[in-house]
C-alpha cells in the first residue's frame, strides 16, 4: 500500500489521507495515486471573490492538492485590505485583486495554475460556472451569494418523481465572517438547503426611519445618516454622493458634527461616519483564515471522499470564549431556486390567457389572478393598471411563442392561492414543458431564477 | 508608507486604538514554524504585533513545500525559521521579525530563562513532555502561553496563563442595565412627569418605552402588589400596554411590549458575578491585584449602597423618543452611574489604605471602567498542563466519553496524548511511515488503553474506527487543518493581548474617545477587552463537530 508516498514528496502529508484506506470516510472513497492525480489534473475549482476569504481560499486549495483554480473578482486592492488580504502589498494598491492574488499564489506553490477573472460575476455566462466541479464562495454580500446560488441551482435537474439528479448538483462551499464570528457551509443543491432556503439566517439590515433622522435624532448614527441621506441632497442638487471621495465624506462628517451639537448628541467621529455611510463590516485576518480553511478542508473532503463532510452549516463565534456549532438545516421544499417547482405540461398552441386559467384548476397550484414572469420579464401583470395595459396584448399569444419557442423552461407565477378555503398571495415556480417537441424528456431543469 | 491607521481600519473597529497599541507592544515567540506555527504568525503579523521571534531548528524539505505557504522551492535545505521569517517580514514592515535556528526542545531543556523576554509564547507541534516543561517555565516567568497542534484531521488549542481577568468584555447579547423593575427616585420622577394620556398624538408616540414601562409597572403594582410574574400575568400586562396605544403605528409602544421582559427580569446580580465576589481572591491583602481590590469594593457596594445591585452601567439603548426625552434620559442614567462610581471609588481608596497600598494607586479612569462593566466581569483561570494531564477531572472525562456529541472530540483528546506516549516508546508516530500499519494500530490501541487506565477511566474504550483514523493520519500536518488551528490560536492570542488603555485623568466623556495612541505616553492601564477560550479546544476535521473540553 501507498508505496508511491514518499517523505521526499510535496504531497507527503496529503498522501496520508489520499492514499490510505480509512474507516470514517465517504462510501465512494477510493484511495490511491489515481485519486491524487485526478485531484491535481482534472478537478477544477472556482473561487468567487479574491478578498479576505478569497486570498486564503486560493492558498488553502493550492496547498490541498488542487492544481487547476480560477478566481473571479471585480475589485481593486485598497489600503484597508492589507490587514488581512495577505497576498497583497502596499505597492499593489489599485491593481485588480484577482490578478495579483493568482500571480502571488502561483509564484509560491509549484505546479498550480490559477486563471484570474477581473470582472463582475454577472458578466460570465452560465456555461462558465457549469465548467467547475465545485465552487468556493468568499463573498461579503447577500446579493452576490444569491446570484451564484441561483446559477448553480439552475444546473440541477429533477426526474419525473421530483427527485433531484445527483450528477447535476453543483456543490458550493460558502464562508462568511464579521469580526470574531463566521460561518462555513456546504450547499449541495437538491440535497442540502441552498442559500435561498435559509435566507432568513441573514438578519434584515438596520435602516433608520427618515422621520427619526429628520425630526428626532437620538444618537451619532442618526446625525450621520441625516447628513448623508438628507442634507447632502439639499446642498448638492443632483450631484451624487460618492463614498470613496474623501471630500464628500469630510462634508458629511462636518454636517453630522453640526447636527450632533445642535441636539446635544455625543459620539460623532470621522471613523464612525465612514463606518455608517459605507456600512463597513469589521474584518480580521484570523477569522478569515479559520473560515476559509474550513471551506477548503470541506472542498478537499467532498471532492476526494477522504473523510465525512460537514452537514451542513458551521458557526464559529470567538467573541466571548470560543463556541463552534454544526447545525443541520433542512431544505425548503417549496424553494423557488432549488426546489423542483410544479410541472405543467402544455401544447404549443396554448395561449397565455388559457395558461393563466389553467393555473386556477391545477391541483397543486389553485392560483387565481396570476401574473406571469419569464426570465425576469413580465409576460402578464394583473396590476398596476399601467403594466396590465402594457402586457394585455400578450394574453392572446401562445405561451410557446412568448417563451421564445424553447421546449421547456421555468416560469414564475404570482397570484392568489385558494387552499382549504383560505386565500393567500403566493409566488410559485413552474416547470413548463411543451408536448411533442424534440429533445424533451420527463427530466427537467430546476433553476433559472 | 500608508498611514497605519488606514491599513488597520477594519480591526481598529473591533479592538480600538488601545487594543492596537497593546498588540504593537507585544513580543511574541513562536516555537516550530511548520504550517500551524507559520499560519498563526501570519495572522498576527498582518494585524501588526510588535515583534516576532521564530524558533525552529529544522531545514526545509520537499514535503514542507506542499503544506507551508511561507516556504518555496528556493528555500529547500535552508533554515526553515529563516525562510518563514523573511516571508512574514514581507507582509508587514512595521513588525520586528527575527529567527533563531534551534530546536525548541533544546531551549526548553537548556535555556529556560530565554522565554522570560516575551509577552507571549506560541508553542506549536510540541509533544507532551515538552509542553509540561514549557508550561512550568512560562508560569514561573509570568509569560502567557498558548499551545497549538495539528495532527491529521484533528488538533488542539489550549491556553495556559495563571489568571486572565477581563473588565471590558464585549459579550454579544447582554441585557441593558435599565433598572425598570427597581427604579431609583430620579428615574421614577422622570417617568411620573410624563403623562401617558397626553392628548397630542405626536407627543404620545414619542414617549420613550422606559417611561412607559416604569409608569405601567407602578399602575400594575397598585392593583396587584407585585410585578407580573406568571405567564398569564405577563401576557395580561402586555395586553394592557397594547390597550394604551392610540394608533397602530406607535413604535414606542411596540418597543415597550418587546422590552417588557426587561421589567420581568429578576433583580440583583448574575450567578457569574456572585461567583466572582465570592472568590477567595476577593479577600484582599497586600499582594492583591488591582482587579481584586476593585472586586472587594464592588462586593461591599452590592451589600450596602447597591442594595443587591451592581453599579449602574449608565448607558441606554436607542429607542423611539423625542430627542429631548432621550437626551434627558441619557443624562439621568449617566448621573446615577457617576454617583455609584463615586461610592465605589471611595471604597477602593479605603481598601487600598487598609492593605497598606497607596490609596491613589488605581486611577479614577480604571475604577470608572470597572464600574461601567461590573456586570460583565470575567475571570479566566487555566490549570497547569501537568495537573490536567496527571489529574483530569474524572467525572468530566467520563461524561465526555459517554456523550455522543463529545465522543469523537474526547477520543481525539486521549489519542493526541497517546501518540506522544507512543512516540516516546517507539521513536516515531503511529502510521508516520508506510508499512506496518496493522502493528501500529494495535500498539496505539494498547497505549491508549493504558493511558485511560492511568487516568482512572478503566473499562472505557475508544472506537476502533478512531484509532485506525489516528494511525492513518500518521502525524500529517495538513495545510487546511493547520490554517484552522493556527487561525484559532492567533485569534486567542489577540484576545489575550488586547487591553483597553485608559487616559489617566479622563473624565467620563473621555473614556473611549480615540487618541492617536503613539502620541500618548501617559496612557495607563489597562483593562482587558476579550474573553479567551477556556479548556482545551479539540478540532474534529471529520465532521467539524469540534468541542471545547473543560477537564478541571
Amino acid at each position: 500500500m501507498a508505496d508511491a508516498a514518499s517523505t521526499a514528496s510535496e504531497s507527503r502529508d496529503l498522501d496520508k489521507l489520499l492514499l490510505r484506506p480509512g474507516n470514517l470516510v465517504d462510501p465512494d472513497f477510493e484511495p490511491g495515486t489515481e485519486l491524487r492525480d485526478a485531484l491535481q489534473e482534472q478537478v477544477r475549482v472556482l473561487v468567487v471573490g479574491a478578498g479576505g476569504l478569497g486570498c486564503e481560499l486560493l492558498k488553502d486549495l493550492a496547498l490541498s492538492g488542487f492544481k487547476n483554480l480560477e478566481v473571479i473578482d471585480m475589485d481593486r486592492i485598497e489600503v484597508t485590505n492589507l490587514n488581512r488580504q495577505f497576498l497583497f502589498r502596499l505597492e499593489d494598491v489599485g491593481n485588480p485583486k484577482a490578478e495579483v492574488a493568482a500571480k502571488r499564489v502561483m509564484e509560491r506553490v509549484k505546479g498550480v495554475n490559477i486563471v484570474p477573472h477581473f470582472c463582475r460575476i454577472e458578466e460570465k455566462d452560465n456555461e462558465f460556472y457549469s465548467d467547475f466541479h465545485i465552487i468556493a464562495l468568499g463573498l461579503d454580500s447577500i446579493e452576490a451569494r444569491s446570484y451564484i446560488n441561483a446559477v448553480a441551482c439552475s444546473f440541477l435537474e429533477y426526474d419525473s418523481d421530483d427527485n433531484p439528479r445527483e450528477e447535476t448538483s453543483k456543490i458550493m462551499v460558502d464562508g462568511g465572517t464579521e469580526g470574531f464570528k463566521g460561518h462555513a457551509r456546504v450547499i449541495k443543491p437538491g440535497f442540502t438547503p441552498c442559500f435561498e432556503c435559509t435566507i432568513w439566517l441573514f438578519p434584515p439590515q438596520v435602516k433608520f426611519p427618515l422621520c427619526t433622522l429628520a425630526e428626532t435624532p437620538r444618537n451619532a448614527p442618526h446625525c450621520i445618516e441625516y447628513a448623508h441621506l438628507i442634507k447632502w441632497n439639499e446642498a448638492h442638487s443632483g450631484k451624487a454622493f460618492d463614498p470613496d471621495n474623501s471630500d464628500h465624506m469630510k462634508w458629511v462628517y462636518d454636517e453630522a458634527v453640526k447636527r450632533a451639537e445642535l441636539f446635544g448628541i455625543p459620539g460623532v467621529t470621522y471613523s464612525l461616519t465612514q463606518g455608517v455611510v459605507k456600512n463597513i463590516i469589521p474584518a480580521i485576518a484570523s477569522t478569515n483564515a479559520i473560515i476559509s480553511a474550513a471551506c477548503a478542508l470541506e472542498t478537499l473532503k467532498i471532492v476526494s471522499g477522504c473523510s465525512k463532510t460537514l452537514s451542513n452549516y458551521l458557526t464559529y463565534n470567538g467573541v466571548e470564549g470560543l463556541h463552534t456549532k454544526v447545525t443541520e438545516f433542512a431544505r425548503d421544499k417549496d424553494c423557488l431556486v432549488c426546489g423542483p417547482g410544479v410541472l405543467v405540461e402544455l401544447d404549443t398552441t396554448v395561449t397565455l390567457q388559457k395558461f393563466i386559467d389553467m393555473l386556477e384548476e391545477h391541483p397543486k397550484l389553485l392560483m387565481s389572478k396570476a401574473s406571469i414572469r419569464y426570465q425576469g420579464k413580465n409576460l402578464y401583470m394583473q396590476a398596476p393598471p399601467v403594466l396590465e395595459e402594457m402586457t394585455r396584448s400578450n394574453l392572446s399569444l401562445p405561451l410557446y411563442d412568448l417563451m421564445d419557442k424553447v421546449p421547456k423552461d421555468i416560469l414564475h407565477a404570482t397570484g392568489t392561492i385558494n387552499k382549504d378555503n383560505k386565500k393567500s398571495s403566493g409566488l410559485r415556480k413552474l416547470r413548463v414543458v411543451f408536448k411533442g417537441i424534440d429533445g424533451v424528456t420527463d427530466m427537467d431543469m430546476a433553476g433559472g431564477a | 508608507m500608508a498611514e497605519p491607521k488606514t491599513k488597520y481600519d477594519r480591526q481598529l473597529r473591533i479592538w480600538g486604538e488601545q487594543g492596537q497599541a497593546a498588540l504593537e507592544k507585544a513580543s511574541i515567540c513562536l516555537l516550530n514554524c511548520g504550517p500551524t506555527g507559520s499560519e498563526t504568525l501570519k495572522n498576527l503579523v498582518l494585524g501588526g504585533v510588535g515583534s516576532i521571534t521564530i524558533v525552529d531548528g529544522s531545514k526545509v524539505e520537499q514535503g514542507d513545500l506542499g503544506n507551508n505557504f511561507m516556504v518555496d522551492e528556493s528555500s529547500l535545505n535552508q533554515s526553515k525559521a529563516k525562510c518563514v521569517c523573511s516571508f512574514l517580514q514581507e507582509l508587514n514592515d512595521a513588525v520586528k521579525a527575527k529567527f533563531i535556528e534551534e530546536y525548541p526542545e533544546a531551549l526548553i531543556n537548556t535555556n529556560p530563562s530565554f522565554f522570560s523576554q516575551f509577552t507571549l509564547v506560541v508553542a506549536t507541534q510540541l509533544v507532551e513532555e515538552s509542553m509540561v516543561k514549557l508550561d512550568r517555565i512560562c508560569r514561573e516567568a509570568n509569560v502567557m502561553l498558548i499551545f497549538a497542534r495539528s495532527y491529521g484531521l484533528t488538533g488542539l488549542v489550549r491556553i495556559s496563563v495563571k489568571e486572565h481577568t477581563v473588565i471590558e468584555s464585549k459579550p454579544d447579547h447582554f441585557l441593558d442595565d435599565l433598572r425598570l423593575n427597581n427604579p431609583w427616585p430620579e428615574l421614577r420622577e422622570f417617568a411620573e412627569a410624563i403623562d401617558l394620556n397626553v392628548q397630542d398624538p405626536v407627543a404620545h408616540k414619542h414617549i420613550p418605552y422606559v417611561a412607559i414601562l416604569v409608569n405601567m409597572a407602578d399602575e400594575w403594582r397598585k392593583s396587584h402588589g407585585t410585578l407580573p410574574s406568571t405567564r398569564e400575568e405577563k401576557r395580561e400586562f402586555k395586553e394592557l400596554l397594547k390597550a394604551r396605544m392610540v394608533s397602530m403605528d406607535e413604535d414606542n409602544y411596540k418597543e415597550a411590549i418587546d422590552a417588557s421582559f426587561k421589567l420581568f427580569a429578576t433583580p440583583g446580580i448574575s450567578s457569574d458575578l456572585q461567583q466572582i465576589i465570592n472568590d477567595s481572591c476577593a479577600e484582599v491583602g497586600s499582594s492583591s491585584s488591582d482587579f481584586w481590590v476593585m472586586v472587594a469594593a464592588l462586593k461591599e457596594f452590592i451589600a450596602n449602597e447597591g442594595g443587591g445591585e451592581a453599579p449602574l452601567e449608565g448607558s441606554i439603548p436607542d429607542m423611539t423618543s423625542s430627542t429631548e426625552h432621550y437626551v434627558n434620559l441619557q443624562k439621568l442614567y449617566q448621573a446615577k452611574s457617576e454617583a455609584d462610581f463615586l461610592v465605589i471609588e471611595q471604597r477602593v481608596r479605603n481598601i487600598l489604605k487598609k492593605i497598606g497600598k497607596d490609596p491613589d494607586s488605581i486611577t479614577k479612569a480604571t475604577i470608572k471602567s470597572f464600574c461601567k462593566n461590573a456586570r460583565k466581569l470575567k475571570v479566566c483561570r487555566y490549570r497547569p498542563v501537568e495537573d490536567e494531564y496527571n489529574n483530569p477531572s474524572l467525572p468530566e472525562l467520563q461524561k465526555y466519553l459517554t456523550d455522543e456529541d463529545y465522543s469523537i472530540a474526547v477520543g481525539f483528546y486521549i489519542l493526541l496524548r497517546a501518540v506522544d506516549r507512543y512516540a516516546a516508546n517507539f521513536n516515531s508516530f503511529p502510521g508516520q511511515f508506510d508499512g506496518g500499519m496493522d502493528e501500529d494500530i494495535s500498539r496505539l490501541k494498547t497505549t491508549a488503553v493504558s493511558l485511560l487506565n492511568d487516568l482512572g477511566c478503566n473499562g472505557l474504550t475508544l472506537t476502533e474506527d478512531l484509532i485506525n483514523e489516528m494511525c492513518r493520519f500518521g502525524a500529517a500536518e495538513l495545510h487546511a487543518v493547520a490554517a484552522i488551528i493556527g487561525g484559532i490560536a492567533s485569534q486567542e492570542v489577540i484576545k489575550l493581548l488586547c487591553v483597553a488603555m485608559i487616559y489617566m485623568s479622563s473624565l467620563w466623556g473621555n473614556v473611549g474617545v480615540t487618541y492617536m495612541y503613539h502620541e500618548l505616553p501617559f496612557l495607563q492601564l489597562i483593562t482587558k477587552q476579550f474573553v479567551p477560550l477556556s479548556g482545551t479546544y479539540i478540532f474534529n476535521g471529520i465532521d467539524q463537530k469540534s468541542q471545547l473540553l473543560t477537564l478541571y
